[in-house]
């Protein structure tokens, strides 16, 4: 569980995306880019954030954050169950199974 | 020599006892084939949406308020990033910036040693799958049935000086959770396990010390050892003047030792953003009101009407409503036998040596609610003798099988029958010389043995009262 105080000490983030960046965002997203692509991506984020970085110049001095913009009430689910068992149909999805299981490499505890 | 002290902080996971999980339709019942209690939505497939269920919300509420906190009233759910394979979405919907509750408390202790523990707050969350490590093929399997499962997260401050306070806490946190049905805290299903954060320093000093982590503890017993064995590694490292890792810690109960988990890097960057798939949530007054008169009566006001309207002993009071399954089957059994007292009598007597002897807790007790409240009835009405009802409870405990049909099924009714306690009684009288002559010499102790044999003739369903009229009728004949 991670804490308000653990978001605050995190380090801001540069607007601008660099390498070291794209690697930590590798790690994070558990993925591999090549040379070309992490370049690439550093790019269009870089682009994104820059985009982003236009809201910065409103005045929002007295405006409430805002979380969603629909605004109108919730919809709920009554809490009733329904067993809808297509596992064999779902684990053919996997890259393999084992045990009615999805089978993944080793984690380590 | 310096005195130290720990200073421990909860975080209690908690599954609430809804029917369905928190965003969609699947079961929420334990067991069940891995995987089988999965749907699109639940095991992530693109396209999805989450829709809340109404009782989460409920629940969850319910909860806040039976632990004095303040509702928030206008909530939203936060995405929590991560990718392992537990996590079919690679992100677990919680609430980060705007908990349901916060700001609550429990009293833990009693008497000079009462202390109140604070709640910093109580977060909704979905539970994540179950990975089970496969050493035939060196490889994880992965089981989603848990996935979705409603969680409430309670944070507790860092008030904690003991393992002691910290079981008391746990203890009275589960009696209410049951008490409010919003949880049955199993802790061996999983339903209840917690988190300990703890750091040591020295008497009297404000600042905290680094703070370990142990994870997903799940048993009393274990969590107080592992807060002990903490306290010490932590003390001794201290005095010898190596530093404290911030790290999380793995508590084998089996060595007694802790192990360092390797940390995976960036664990605790999780990128949290405002989950964009469900609306924000609004608590009215009325809702909170509504909900507030759902909640049954407490431990502290049912013990105090036991003891007031029913008659019963203080310590008998204590016992029962320490756990609400008690409660409900007390309640269940008194209604049924009519007889408050009685009731009492056999579940701290005899169901509780059951539970004892079984090392069962209340709330795994597999037996039907009724099921003593009948068997009571049947002694009460004559059909079997106590000692009969005894055994039934004792051969039923743990069954599904109803004692009317169990005493008809296995010829355990009272033997009421004049003449066939009489052979029994003759039977007693003539393989016992010696007893009938220490009888008549004044020795009241041979009356006791001469029942029981007669009661062994009749296979222990004799009517006692019958058996002891007649043998002391025949005996004083002899005189
Ligand atoms: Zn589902």
């Amino acid at each position: 569980m991670i804490r308000m105080t653990d978001i605050h000490e995190a380090p801001p983030e540069p607007a601008s995306i660099g390498a070291e960046q794209i690697e930590y965002l590798e790690q994070l997203a558990r993925i591999r880019l090549s040379g070309e692509e992490k370049e690439r991506t550093a790019r269009d984020l870089s682009k994104i954030l820059d985009y982003i970085e236009m809201l910065g110049e409103l005045d929002t001095e007295g405006v409430d954050p805002l979380s969603h913009p629909v605004t109108t009430e919730p919809v709920f689910r009554e809490d009733k169950a329904v067993n809808d068992d297509r596992r064999d149909a779902m684990l053919r999805n996997a890259p393999e199974h084992k045990d009615g299981c999805f089978k993944v490499p080793k984690t380590v505890e | 020599m310096i005195e130290y002290e720990a200073v421990i902080g909860l975080e209690v996971h908690v599954e609430l006892s809804t029917e369905s999980k928190i965003f969609c339709a699947c079961p929420t019942a334990f067991g069940g084939a891995p995987n089988t209690h999965v749907c699109a939505i639940c095991s992530g497939m693109p396209g999805t949406l989450p829709a809340l269920n109404r009782e989460v919300l409920r629940y969850a509420i319910r909860a806040g308020l039976a632990t004095n906190c303040e509702i928030t009233r206008d909530g939203k759910f936060d995405r929590k990033n991560y990718f392992y394979p537990d996590l079919p979405k690679a992100y677990q919907i919680s609430q980060l910036y705007l908990p349901v509750c916060r700001n609550g408390r429990i009293e833990i202790g009693e008497g000079k040693n009462k202390k109140t523990i604070g709640i910093h707050e109580m977060h909704i969350e979905e539970d994540a799958g179950k990975l089970v490590h496969d050493p035939e093929g060196n490889c994880t399997l992965v089981d989603y049935n848990r996935c979705g499962i409603p969680l409430i997260e309670i944070v507790s401050k860092p008030d904690f000086r003991s393992a002691d306070e910290v079981t008391d806490y746990l203890e009275r946190l589960k009696t209410t959770l049951q008490y409010i049905g919003v949880s049955d805290c199993k802790m061996q299903e999983g339903s209840m396990r917690a988190d300990i954060n703890l750091s040591v320093r020295p008497v009297g000093r404000e600042e905290l010390g680094t703070r370990t982590e142990m994870k997903n503890m799940a048993s009393l017993k274990a969590i107080s050892r592992a807060i002990e064995a903490e306290t010490k590694r932590q003390i001794s490292r201290i005095s010898a003047g190596k530093p404290i890792k911030q790290q999380t810690r793995r508590w084998d109960d089996d060595k007694g030792v802790s192990f360092s988990m390797r940390s995976k890097e960036d664990a605790h960057d999780y990128k949290y953003f405002p989950e964009p798939d469900l609306l924000p949530l609004r608590v009215s007054d009325g809702m909170i009101e509504e909900i507030r008169r759902e909640i049954p009566e407490l431990r502290e006001a049912r013990r105090a009407r036991y003891i007031k309207e029913l008659g019963l002993p203080e310590y008998d009071a204590d016992i029962l409503t320490s756990s609400f399954p008690l409660v409900r089957i007390f309640e269940r059994t008194a209604g049924i036998c009519g007889n408050a007292k009685e009731a009492s009598n056999w579940i701290m007597t005899d169901l509780l040596k059951l539970l004892k002897d079984e090392q069962v807790a209340p709330e795994d007790m597999h037996f039907p609610e009724d099921s003593l409240g009948k068997i009571i009835r049947m002694t009460s009405e004559g059909v079997i003798n106590r000692s009969v009802g005894r055994r039934v409870l004792t051969e039923l405990f743990g069954s599904d099988t109803d004692p009317i049909t169990y005493v008809k099924d296995n010829g355990l009714a009272m033997v009421s029958d004049q003449s066939v306690i009489e052979t029994a009684v003759d039977r007693a009288i003539r393989e016992n010389e010696k007893a009938v002559a220490d009888y008549l010499c004044g020795n009241p102790k041979s009356l006791q043995f001469l029942i029981g044999q007669a009661m062994r003739h009749l296979r222990g369903k004799g009517d006692p009262q019958s058996v002891q009229k007649i043998l002391f009728e025949h005996l004083e004949k002899r005189r």
